[in-house]
């Protein structure tokens, strides 16, 4: 109960603070909970199960182009192209791992990191289609949710919210259901996992699909809420940007994502008003958190007072 | 019979480790593995559960043939293995262990009390994670978290390997029940005095092969096959 308790209370300061933000503030915050989703889904993979991977850009490439293609090219609406990138995102991780889960470890690493590298460049080869490099704006039309207008910050804020909830509580019940306790035996020992039965391929390729289909659903939120989709959401850079936010907040924690999301924005915030080498900056703080507290932040806090944390 | 293993050859990729095995466990018996490092011993469990590629022979256990199944298919068969150094999933707790051990086999309550009274001192510490547990406590979970799939045959390697006298006496009880039970039990033990108080079988095994193969009560203390296979 007081684990429910405790994350029911951060989705409730969330909502509060929807109605308490400036606007500059509530539209960063709209934007940390979205990356915040991607990065649950990464940490689905990573943090519990143990995959490391570098091409969840390509899910979340592929959830922004499956919600925002439909609704460029067809004027479809805001809540079945969310569900379209929530497809899309799971059946690109679904086809990614049945070919990838056959390696493990760096291999594994490297060959989704191909994959997205493909996905990247066929966005970019099939410009006329996809806009290319240049990408495209969604049209205001494409921005309605059931008659609130996405593009504003009190529904945008909102909708936000509504799936960052549903993902965080959903993630929570499911590492502490029986198939959670499965991706933590993966992560800690396949082989022991495999000898109690368990099918690592089935399992892992389960997690992935889950994993993508969260991440669909960020890039599909992410277009959706801030108007447009482009190629380099299907950069590189979109697989560490998960990674970093994971690794800070405590992978293998429900809550850890969305505090590394926090922590990162407020930290380049606040080091590019410092300085133009910000990037120097975040390094040196991601560097001195991995070696102070290398389970990331909501990790070690767990390993020193809150033992059962989630 | 409940494990036979015949002409088993297997290795790592061009070294082979085990050269023609014949090998069998019963029901209801503790039949124990003796013999030097890279005798095979643990090889041999290996290759049993599937975690090495056959080259030659086959494993059946109670008729049917093992050979070409996917390993996570094995122990649905009733065939369960506790490793050496245990490998538990160290975050998750005791029962949370006990739970995924018992997954493919449905989690039957009676089960995991049969494991709990095997291992009382389990039952204490159901909320504690695995990692946090004594040396001899960790034994006792990853045995019984293998007990949990209900196996007709249970292969132990070294399972009192660095523990204290009181702990190997309490995983000697446990053992000794689950043969009582009707259970085959496959133990690789170094330690002689454990072997002649558990074990109704010795085989021993040298250059991959199991060379001898003989009934405890003709042993004791300074036999000649102690000194011969583990020289002791």
């Amino acid at each position: 109960m007081k684990v429910w308790a405790s994350h029911l209370a951060v989705v409730a300061l969330l909502l509060a603070l929807g109605f308490l933000l400036p606007p500059y503030h509530a539209t960063n915050m709209a934007r940390i909970m979205v990356l915040a989703v991607f990065a649950m889904g990464y940490n689905l993979a990573f943090g519990y199960t143990g995959l490391l991977s570098l091409g969840h850009a390509l899910f979340f490439a592929a959830g922004i182009y499956a919600a925002g293609l439909p609704i460029w090219h067809w004027g479809l609406g805001a809540a079945p192209a969310l569900i379209l990138g929530l497809l899309g995102g799971g059946i690109v991780a679904g086809v990614t791992g049945l070919l990838a889960l056959r390696t493990a470890g760096v291999s594994f690493m490297i060959v989704t990191l191909m994959f997205a590298q493909a996905g990247y460049l066929t966005l970019l080869y099939f410009n006329g289609v996809t806009g290319g490099d240049e990408g495209f704006a969604l049209p205001a039309s494409g921005r309605m949710l059931f008659g609130a207008d996405l593009s504003t910050d009190l529904p945008r804020y909102l909708t936000a919210w509504a799936l960052f909830s549903a993902t965080f509580l959903a993630t929570l019940a499911l590492v502490r259901s029986r198939f959670g306790r499965v991706m933590v035996a993966l992560r800690e020992n396949e082989e022991r996992a495999r000898m109690l039965g368990i099918n690592p391929f089935t399992a892992k390729l389960a997690v992935l699909v889950l994993s993508g289909a969260a991440s669909g659903l960020a890039g599909a939120a992410y277009g959706v809420l801030f108007g447009y989709a482009g190629a380099s959401f299907a950069t590189i850079q979109y697989s560490i940007l998960p990674m970093l936010y994971v690794l800070l907040g405590g992978a293998g924690t429900v809550a850890g994502p969305l505090l590394g999301a926090v922590l990162m924005f407020a930290l380049i915030e606040v080091a590019n008003d410092l300085t133009s080498a910000w990037l120097f900056i975040v390094g040196a703080v991601l560097v001195i958190v991995v070696l102070f507290a290398p389970k990331g932040i909501l990790g070690a806090l767990r390993d020193r007072f809150f033992r059962g944390l989630p | 019979m409940a494990l036979e293993v015949k002409g088993l050859t297997a290795g790592y990729g061009p070294v082979t480790v085990l050269r023609g095995v014949d090998f069998e466990a019963r029901a209801g018996q503790v039949t124990c593995l003796m013999g030097r490092n890279g005798a095979g011993k643990t090889t041999l469990l290996k290759a049993i559960m599937g975690l090495v590629e056959l080259a030659e022979g086959s494993v059946r256990l109670g008729g049917v043939d093992l050979q070409g199944l996917p390993a996570h298919r094995i122990p649905c068969h009733g065939l369960a293995w506790v490793p050496q150094g245990r490998r538990l999933f160290g975050p998750l707790t005791v029962a949370e262990n006990l739970e995924v051990g018992g997954l493919t086999r449905g989690n039957r309550a009676e089960v995991r009390e049969h494991v709990l009274t095997l291992f009382p001192r389990l039952r204490e510490r159901l909320a504690q994670p695995a990692a946090t547990l004594s040396g001899g406590e960790q034994q006792m979970l990853a045995i019984g978290r293998a007990l949990c799939l209900e196996p007709k045959v249970l292969l132990l390697d070294e399972p009192t390997e660095g523990l204290q006298p009181s702990m190997i006496a309490l995983i000697r009880d446990a053992v000794l029940r689950l043969r009582a039970e009707g259970v085959a039990v496959v133990l690789v033990e170094q330690r002689v005095e454990a072997v002649l108080k558990m074990a109704d079988r010795v085989a021993f095994m040298a250059h991959g092969r199991v060379e001898e193969m003989v009934e405890a009560r003709r042993l004791e203390p300074g036999a000649r096959q102690f000194l011969d296979y583990v020289g002791v």
